[in-house]
């Protein structure tokens, strides 16, 4: 459904901007920006605008490392970005075209340098949390009023899964994210590149994994939003948005996210532009433009994720800004904790792991 | 000279659709993986000395020792032959129904056979995911009629990959059992009937043997795409859902390891050209008793 919105969103700026010979395209997550936005960016540079979307990290470092992907400006998170500019995917930023650089939030800035120093390659687009969002009334319905909304127990504790079950439990279908939280749940370092310390998680997964659903990373916001699941291990922002679409679809589901107290990971997506960019001076004017205070405000305020932008937080609605699953407190953000990339080996530990405890073999 | 020349140009076709691109799927099996565009190593740009000296068989007893590939090539082959049964268990009523309607309703009915095919596939496969999930369609009419009191489970299961299969390909079985069915000629059972044979006699006996080739070439129709098929147990199947197109798709896009994944497509193309030879010579021998 979503993917039909984009696309004829895509055409109409295709048919839109058929006039004007210069052309941005532009790959970013599905659900991840307010449309309009794409229109006012083409009224405002002239620039015909074609917006594609993805739902995996993975999938667009496909796109990446095969090189000529025809994008000017793609959306990597932290660690994969760090992964793609060591293997030369990504062009400098030219500062000198990037004015609204000012507007940037150094909370923001100064975590996303561990991955790109100096932030020389990237600017930061949205920031939030990998947590749990729950249909209310169906996990307290199988769990009882004291249901551990708020814990990773809920999703790796067999008892608790057995139960939702029968509701329904979807997991992200992202090793990087999820592998981590099993490893924090249990008390390890959920950065650990040792892969004796990785193969921990396989005994979080494998007692749960005849309960959890599907593995997918993007289906959970409709299946949460219509009550075809109850649990979704995912994004802040996606849970967040699914919560919006039960609301205004009137249809009694009531959805919560939270960031567990156990620990959950921050991550940081980040535009940048690849090196074989066909039009990178459009690229740096669309950088800027959704740097702009009220811009970005605006992407904020339509898909409930945080920004790295300190000026759009005046235009922030009180739903975004104040709510702590979005902008966590100084207190939360210390309970957060963020990943570094494997180096190969222990990535093909990892995705071997992931294999396993997908297709249980 | 001529005679080559129309011999050269199917071959030159087969050079370069098939032979070309396996070759360089070949290669890249045999390379190992780097974080760099492309993401294996060697390359050509390395010389062709170096180029030959780095490359192995690794990746061939990469798969060897994990038991996952084994697994998913023995699970696809499963799918794959249970769902030909069943496509053709569907599709031989359908295309035996069509062959003796009236004349006038035939082209109309083959209409209806190959409309589906005028929207996308994947519009379709999704179709299906909002027919079978929990909230879907089919589960509200069941537990409408009070069939089931709670919702079935069928959306991201096996069954709904069969269901998946079964309805993708249905028309590429019913086709060509149409087409035998359509040239059989009615009389042939007749005398089977004059000769005493009761009606279901004569159809196992008559029938089914005349319109042998038409289900042999619809089932391999069936079976060698299902074999590899990776949209429908991705949107459909579950976390359990085994199969080598999904299998290759994770090891290219999510552990973006070009070379093992390029050894699991060499191995799926020789298991499939076992069945793909098999079908040749049936066309080739139907093309024959033709003659």
């Amino acid at each position: 459904m979503k993917n039909a919105i984009l696309s004829s969103v895509a055409l109409a700026t295709v048919m839109a901007g058929a006039a004007s010979a210069e052309t941005v395209r532009v790959y970013n997550w599905s659900d991840y920006i307010d449309e309009s936005l794409l229109e006012k960016f083409e009224q405002e540079t002239g620039i015909e605008l074609v917006y594609d979307v993805f739902d995996s990290n993975e999938v667009l470092e496909t796109k990446m490392l095969a090189g000529g992907s025809g994008y000017d400006v793609v959306v990597p998170s932290g660690t994969f970005l760090q992964r793609q500019i060591t293997a030369g995917a990504f062009q400098p930023l030219d500062t000198s075209k990037l004015p609204n650089l000012e507007n940037m939030w150094d909370v923001v800035s100064s975590r996303t340098e561990q991955y790109d120093p100096d932030n020389a390659h990237s600017i930061n687009y949205m920031w939030g949390t990998t947590g749990i969002g729950v249909n209310l009334g169906k996990v307290k319905e199988a769990l009882g009023e004291d249901a551990p909304v708020d814990s990773w127990s809920l999703v790796f504790d067999p008892a608790n899964m057995e139960k939702l079950a029968d509701c329904g439990v979807h997991f992200l279908d992202a090793p990087a994210e999820m592998i981590p939280a099993a490893l924090n749940y249990i008390g390890e370092d959920p950065n650990s590149h040792d892969p004796d310390v990785i193969a921990k998680a396989e005994d979080v997964f494998m007692p749960v994994r005849p309960y959890i659903q599907k593995f997918h990373s993007s289906e959970y916001i409709n299946a949460l939003a219509n009550g075809d699941v109850c649990v979704a291990v995912g994004w802040s922002g996606d849970i967040l948005q699914a919560r919006d679409r039960a609301d205004e679809a009137g249809n009694g589901v009531e959805i919560a996210y939270n960031a567990p107290s156990e620990g959950a990971q921050m991550w940081f997506d980040q535009m940048a532009i690849p090196v074989d960019a066909p039009n990178p001076e459009g690229a740096h004017k669309f950088l800027n433009f959704i740097m702009d205070a009220e811009n970005m405000a605006a992407a904020s305020n339509y898909v409930y994720y945080a920004n790295g932008n300190k000026a759009s937080q005046e235009h922030l609605v009180e739903d975004v800004i104040g709510d702590p699953a979005i902008y966590p407190s100084e207190a939360a953000l210390n309970n957060l904790f963020t990943t570094t990339p494997y180096p190969p080996k222990v990535q093909r530990v990892v995705t071997r792991l992931w294999t396993k405890i997908k297709s249980g073999t | 000279m001529r005679r080559f020349a129309l011999i050269a140009v199917p071959y030159l076709w087969l050079l370069a659709l098939f032979l070309v691109p396996f070759l360089i799927v070949f290669k890249i099996s045999l390379s190992d993986t780097a974080l760099a565009i492309p993401p294996y190593t060697p390359t050509i740009k390395d010389g062709i000395s170096a180029l030959i000296a780095e490359l192995d068989f690794e990746n061939f007893t990469f798969l060897a020792s994990d038991d996952l590939y084994w697994k998913a090539y023995l699970s696809s082959l499963r799918i794959a032959l249970i769902s030909t049964i069943l496509t053709l268990i569907v599709g031989y009523p359908i295309a035996y129904g069509m062959a003796r309607a009236p004349e006038e309703w035939r082209a109309t009915l083959m209409m209806l056979v190959i409309l589906p095919f005028w929207t996308s596939f994947l519009i379709r496969v999704y179709a299906w995911m909002g027919i079978l999930s929990n909230e879907g369609l089919l589960n509200q009419l069941l537990m409408w009629t009070g069939v089931v009191a709670e919702p079935l489970q069928i959306l991201n299961t096996n069954t709904a990959v069969y269901i998946g299969i079964v309805y993708t390909y249905l028309p590429f079985m019913i086709l060509p059992i149409y087409a035998a069915l359509d040239r059989l000629d009615e009389s042939l059972n007749e005398a089977a009937e004059d000769l005493g044979c009761s009606r279901m006699q004569a159809f196992w006996l008559v029938t089914i043997p005349l319109s042998r080739n038409g289900i042999v070439a619809g089932s391999f129709l069936v079976f060698i795409p299902a074999l590899g098929e990776f949209v429908i147990p991705s949107l459909l199947g579950g976390s359990g859902t085994l199969m080598i197109g999904k299998v290759l798709w994770e090891e290219f896009f999510n552990n973006r390891d070009w070379p093992v994944a390029s050894a699991v497509a060499v191995i799926l193309l020789l298991i499939l050209i076992i069945p793909i030879i098999l079908f040749q010579r049936n066309q080739q021998k139907q093309a024959e008793a033709e003659q």
